[in-house]
């Protein structure tokens, strides 16, 4: 049951730290939280329900669809509700997060109105190729989640310290006006990683879908929340935590379930988070100096 | 920035305001016109109903099963009404809020809803004190007829359901050792694993454990693999049907084969649309059975499922019900007055729905005999 249960963190936790890798950039280059990419994630999972179930396309059609469709989502989040806020004199620092947040609810009802409310179930054959292990059965989906999930902190890593976009989101990080006086295209630069977050925010999506058949419009709040508890665990800003952030808090609630008392999941989870930021207040990758960037 | 660009968002803002404010008017500017001149009794009823939010599905199963039975009622004439709807957001204040607006208008009548019990709590005793007839038609935890003479219900409560499901599944299972898994942050689920607790308690059964999620859920393989290693003989689930399904699907995934025991909302035939092979085994104990061999039954369902394009469930089919008491009320009350209607209510007795023959008890609740249904190959059967 141990080795079961562990299984089921880790699902949990890879899924928790895609959607925290999404936060987590928005957040290291513009400091803003986008309160919309719950719901980004929630339309991921949804488009795969309609081309999985609804068309009956093959699924790399459907994660196709997803990223492209969320890509688009982000690049109109962008453009609609954060670039025209951006650098305005009288602007309050906490105007972006509020668009975030309508933008959040608009899509939330927009899939209501489209989808209707309830549970989509995701369909797939894929989703049913399992392996048994003693008493122990194991879904190919799982194994998927974990891989795709390392493999974007590893690529994420890469391109972040390695590539010459990455350098200049990192500078654009540090401090958009001298990025920009030193020649890095500032705007293309956030336009990318809006994108590219909200991209990943469908491929977590569309892994929920697959993994626990469960697709509906309120989805992407409670997931919003987690990875946003996630990335302060972790350390703002920070790739690594955002992995390790979201597999401790996965594996946590998992086994609060298995050894302890489920009513109590959430609240033991978050008082663990309370005590790890109390001992590293700046999360446990963060740095020190997180706040100098802005 | 461009001024152009600054005009534009100047113009966007101004309509949304526009649009804002003729939203506000639209549950307003209903007509006076529906005054008793002689002629049938006419009526406005309120209706205060979950049409946004986590469990939207209900109150546009709800709606849906008003409007229908809406329809037909103005359409044999006996007797006029009007539905004024407002949404409540499965929030006891917003609830609390329309509530007042609907009560506040003198020619609205009654209402009908909330649709949860939690809403129910706060809104029947204000209810009751302005002397306005409230009819729950999903509200099912205990205590709710009790509020107050003017609140009633036309749905059957839990403490009547669930012990008939669970004896027919116990009888026929020899089950020694249940599970119980109830979602714990709404008082209709609460209330729902309060009765299935204290009825196997009452019948000796062993529980080996009591495991809660939350609404919105979509991971319940950590309570269920828990469950899994007790082996018990069957699984108490105190769910709302959209985390029930989800619930048995992950559970038949894992290799559990237990047959379930739900409440009352748990009993969808959505259940079979979202878990597919994987709801079979679900017992429940309801009002409503929509493959029941009566006329009327099956036109309901006919005429529903033509109009909204699926199956109609027990929420719709208490809604259509509901208003059905309401215009009987209505017609032997004679006039559109809250007190009369009121003890019209309380006089009605074996009237003839769609779910069975109805009639009221002192306290105003529900007088019906349930029917225990399991699903297996893929439809809700009558279980023996």
């Amino acid at each position: 049951m141990l080795l079961e249960q562990i299984i089921n963190g880790i699902t949990l936790g890879s899924i928790y730290a895609i959607v925290a890798l999404g936060f987590t950039l928005v957040f290291g280059v513009l400091g803003i939280i986008n309160m919309a990419h719950g719901e980004i994630f929630m339309i991921g999972a949804f488009i795969g329900v309609l081309i999985t179930s609804v068309f009956g396309l093959p699924l790399w059609i459907a994660f196709l669809a997803a990223i492209g469709v969320t890509a688009i989502l982000g690049y109109m989040l962008e453009r609609i509700a954060l670039r025209p806020l951006r650098g305005k004199q009288g602007v309050s620092h906490l105007a972006p997060l509020i668009s975030t947040i309508g933008v959040s609810i608009l899509l939330e009802n927009l899939s209501h109105h489209i989808f209707g409310a309830g549970n989509h179930p995701f369909r797939h054959s894929f989703a049913q190729i399992q392996f048994q292990v003693g008493s122990i059965t194991i879904y190919l989906v799982q194994i998927l989640i974990f891989a795709i999930s390392i493999t974007l902190m590893v690529v994420l890593s890469y391109w972040l310290s390695k590539t010459k976009a990455g350098k200049a989101l990192r500078a654009t990080a540090e401090n958009l006006e001298t990025a920009s006086l030193l020649g890095v295209n500032t705007k293309r630069t956030i336009t990318t990683t809006v994108i590219l977050a909200s991209a990943l925010g469908g491929i977590a999506g569309i892994l929920v879908g697959m993994a626990f058949n469960s697709v509906n419009p309120q989805m992407g709040l409670s997931m919003g929340l987690k990875g946003l508890a996630i990335i302060i665990l972790g350390g703002m800003g920070n790739v690594k935590g955002a992995m390790a952030g979201g597999l401790l808090l996965g594996l946590t609630e998992t086994m609060i379930v298995a050894y302890g008392d489920s009513g109590y999941r959430d609240a033991i989870a978050f008082i663990t988070i309370i005590f790890i930021l109390l001992l590293r207040p700046q999360g446990i990758f963060g740095k020190n100096t997180a706040e100098a960037g802005r | 920035m461009r001024n152009s660009l600054k005009k534009v968002y100047l113009l966007i803002s101004v309509l949304m305001v526009v649009m804002l404010a003729a939203c506000g008017e639209d549950n307003t500017n209903t007509s006076n016109a529906s005054e008793n001149s002689g002629g049938p009794v006419s009526a406005k009823i309120g209706v205060i109903s979950y049409m946004t939010g986590p469990g939207a599905a209900y109150g546009e199963a709800i709606t849906n099963g008003f409007n229908l039975a809406l329809d037909e009622i103005n359409e044999k004439g006996d007797v006029k009404i009007e539905l004024v709807i407002e949404d409540s957001a499965g929030k006891q204040d917003q609830a609390m809020t329309v509530a007042q607006k609907l009560m506040s208008s003198d020619d609205i009548v009654a209402l009908l809803g909330p649709t949860l019990s939690t809403e129910m709590n706060v809104v029947g005793p204000e209810a009751d004190i302005n002397g306005i007839p409230i009819m729950g038609t999903s509200t099912t935890a205990a205590g709710i007829p009790q509020i107050g003479e003017y609140v009633f219900r036309n749905s059957i409560p839990e403490s009547l359901a669930i012990p008939a499901a669970l004896e027919k599944a116990v009888n026929k299972y020899g089950v020694k050792k249940v599970a119980i898994l109830y979602g714990n942050d709404d008082l209709f689920t609460q209330s729902g694993f309060d009765t299935m607790k204290a009825e196997a308690e009452k019948m000796g059964l062993e529980i080996v454990t009591i495991e809660t999620f939350q609404k919105g859920q979509s991971d319940y393989n950590a309570q269920l693999t828990k469950i899994k290693d007790l082996q018990p003989d069957l699984i108490l689930a105190s769910a709302l049907y959209n985390e029930g399904a989800v619930i048995m699907d992950q559970a038949r995934k894992m290799g559990i084969d237990l047959p379930f025991v739900g409440g009352n909302g748990f009993n969808s035939p959505q259940v079979i649309e979202i878990a597919g092979e994987a709801s079979d085994g679900l017992i429940v104990a309801t009002p409503w059975f929509g493959e029941k061999d009566d006329p009327k039954v099956q036109e309901f369902v006919k005429k529903y499922e033509s109009a909204y394009g699926h199956k109609p469930d027990q929420f719709a089919a208490q809604a259509y019900d509901a208003l059905y008491i309401m215009a009987e009320g209505l017609k032997n009350a004679g006039e559109a007055d809250r007190d009369a209607l009121r003890d019209a209510l309380a006089e009605i007795k074996d009237l003839d729905g769609i779910l069975g023959k109805f009639s009221f008890d002192e306290d105003g609740d529900v007088i019906m005999e349930p029917t225990v249904l399991i699903i297996k190959d893929g439809a809700f059967q009558q279980f023996e």
